[in-house]
């Protein structure tokens, strides 16, 4: 059921709330960790070395791998399934589940990926190489490594989930399609508990770095910190990252039932594709998006606090976000604006997870966290409201809206409500 | 090799597959399952490593020959003897 006049006129049965937020990102590794870092300006990009691309800069990710695997279990799987599984580890403790009795038949793991195989590819190629590529070197474990579920799928092994689990293949849009996807099966009853969001271990494919590069889009600065610089008028480009982001959905009345702590409701969603254009954006579309949403979640553009923009910090991406941002929101003398992906890059398929999870704070302490790196304002990027260089006090958030596009022309808007 | 610098390379090997495994007190005449995690992804890998370390081919008709340390050794002794 998709609520047409917002989703608090729904049944508990249909309303979906988040109740646990587990995370890594390149500035830190849990929520508390995650929003102090926004809320004191504190990058997580540094420099970064990678075979045949050479130096660069990244946002790394330094959670502690073996807190929740064994290391045969981290040698035999993915960055990204070990992303997944550190996030879905800590967001059903933060729920408050319990899980030694939840019916794990009843748990679904629905995670966001930008991309998957080419990490695992490229190392087996590598490795092949050392054996004159004698296709005998090639490894068993190449397929469960890259089939496309690989991320959900060891998650689900990790914590003996046996519902149903699998990726969503989003490009960028993938952290909010992985939330999206969670409501969807919890208002369908097809889980009870809903483990979604998004994972990236993007940064370790030389492959994504050399094809931004190729295409003119990759981020290049002297000090790493300030290298993400989306908005900015001297932006050239993205900086990839790592991370992941895992949101323990319910349905209300679940949630209501055993006294669970709610950080948000989701309050609406859409998504839809621009159908112009493999990389550019098509600001039309990215606006039919939010209005979508916001349509569906029964609001107007004047009652979103914080917007919680996509922008990468490429010189066309950021401009066309905003003019979608000015149809929208341009009577609003309300809304907020900032860029998450200026401390920390672009995580990928945990963007749109993670940029959500660092505004949520806003809630209950009432600050926006701001949009590092603006030295210069791009006019081009000048929107009013957007929050810049420093936290803004706003008063307690009662709706975040959260942009997260793609290439292809994906594109995904969530809201969520304040609680 | 010799037996023992045989056996020393197959703990070798185990070390990088079951790094979690205490192998110290491994007995040679038990199979390995019964004494340390291992399934069938991790025989492979045993095989694998032998491919890539020594250019040993275990043709998958052998590898019941890698149940234990014991029927190892004593299966590639002939096959490492020039190694």
């Amino acid at each position: 059921m998709i609520a047409t006049m917002g989703a608090s006129r729904l049944p508990d049965n249909q309303r979906v709330v988040i109740t646990g937020i587990g995370l890594t990102a390149p500035n830190g590794n849990s929520l508390k960790e995650f929003r102090e870092s926004l809320l004191q300006g504190r990058s997580g990009v540094r420099e970064y070395e990678i075979r045949y691309f050479g130096k660069t800069v990244a946002g790394i990710c330094q959670f502690e791998g073996c807190r929740y695997q064994a290391r045969r279990e981290l040698r035999r799987g993915t960055r990204a399934g070990s992303v997944g599984i550190y996030c879905s580890n800590e967001a059903v403790k933060d729920s408050g589940v319990d899980w030694a009795n939840a019916d794990k038949s009843r748990v679904g793991v629905y995670l966001g990926v930008t991309e998957h195989g080419n990490v695992e590819t490229e190392n087996e190629i590598h490795e092949l190489k050392n054996y004159n590529y004698d296709t005998s070197f090639w490894s068993h474990h190449h397929n469960p490594r890259t089939v496309a579920n690989n991320p959900a799928g060891e998650v689900a092994l990790n914590m003996g989930i046996t519902g149903p689990h699998y990726t969503i293949g989003a490009a960028c849009a993938a952290g909010n399609a992985g939330l999206i996807q969670g409501a969807q099966m919890l208002r369908l009853n097809e889980c009870d508990v809903a483990i979604c969001g998004g994972v990236s271990e993007s940064i370790h494919t030389f492959g994504i770095f050399a094809s931004f590069r190729s295409q003119g889009a990759l981020a290049e600065h002297a000090d790493p910190c300030r290298a993400s610089r989306p908005f900015d008028l001297h932006r050239n480009g993205i900086v990839v990252a790592e991370g992941g982001c895992v949101f323990i959905a319910e349905r209300l009345d679940d949630a209501k039932r055993r006294g669970a702590r709610i950080y948000g409701e989701l309050a609406g969603y859409a998504m839809n594709t621009d159908a112009t254009d493999f990389v550019l954006p098509n600001p039309d579309r990215q606006a039919e998006c939010m209005e979508l949403a916001l349509k569906r979640a029964g609001l107007v553009a004047e009652q979103i606090d914080i917007v919680s923009t996509h922008a990468t910090g490429t010189v066309s991406g950021d401009a066309q976000e905003c003019v979608a941002l000015r149809r929208v929101f341009g009577g609003s003398r309300r809304t907020y604006f900032n860029n998450t992906k200026s401390f920390i890059g672009h995580s990928m398929g945990a963007a749109g997870a993670l940029e959500l999870a660092g505004n949520l704070g806003a809630f209950q302490d009432g600050v926006c966290h701001a949009t590092i790196n603006v030295d210069e304002l791009d006019p081009e990027c000048a929107l009013d409201g957007l929050v810049l260089r420093q936290p803004r006090e706003i008063g307690k958030a009662g709706y975040i809206l959260n942009n997260s596009f793609g290439m292809l022309g994906i594109n995904s808007v969530a809201i969520i409500k304040r609680f | 090799m010799t037996p023992a610098e045989i056996r020393t390379e197959i703990i070798s090997i185990l070390e990088d597959i079951a790094p979690d495994e205490d192998l110290t007190s491994l007995q040679d005449d038990v199979p390995f399952r019964e004494q340390i995690e291992l399934d069938s992804m991790d025989f492979l890998d045993i095989v694998m490593e032998l491919r890539k370390r020594h250019r040993v081919q275990v043709p998958e008709a052998d590898y019941a020959q890698l149940a234990s340390m014991a029927s190892t050794v004593k299966y590639l002794e002939p096959l490492m003897k020039g190694a």
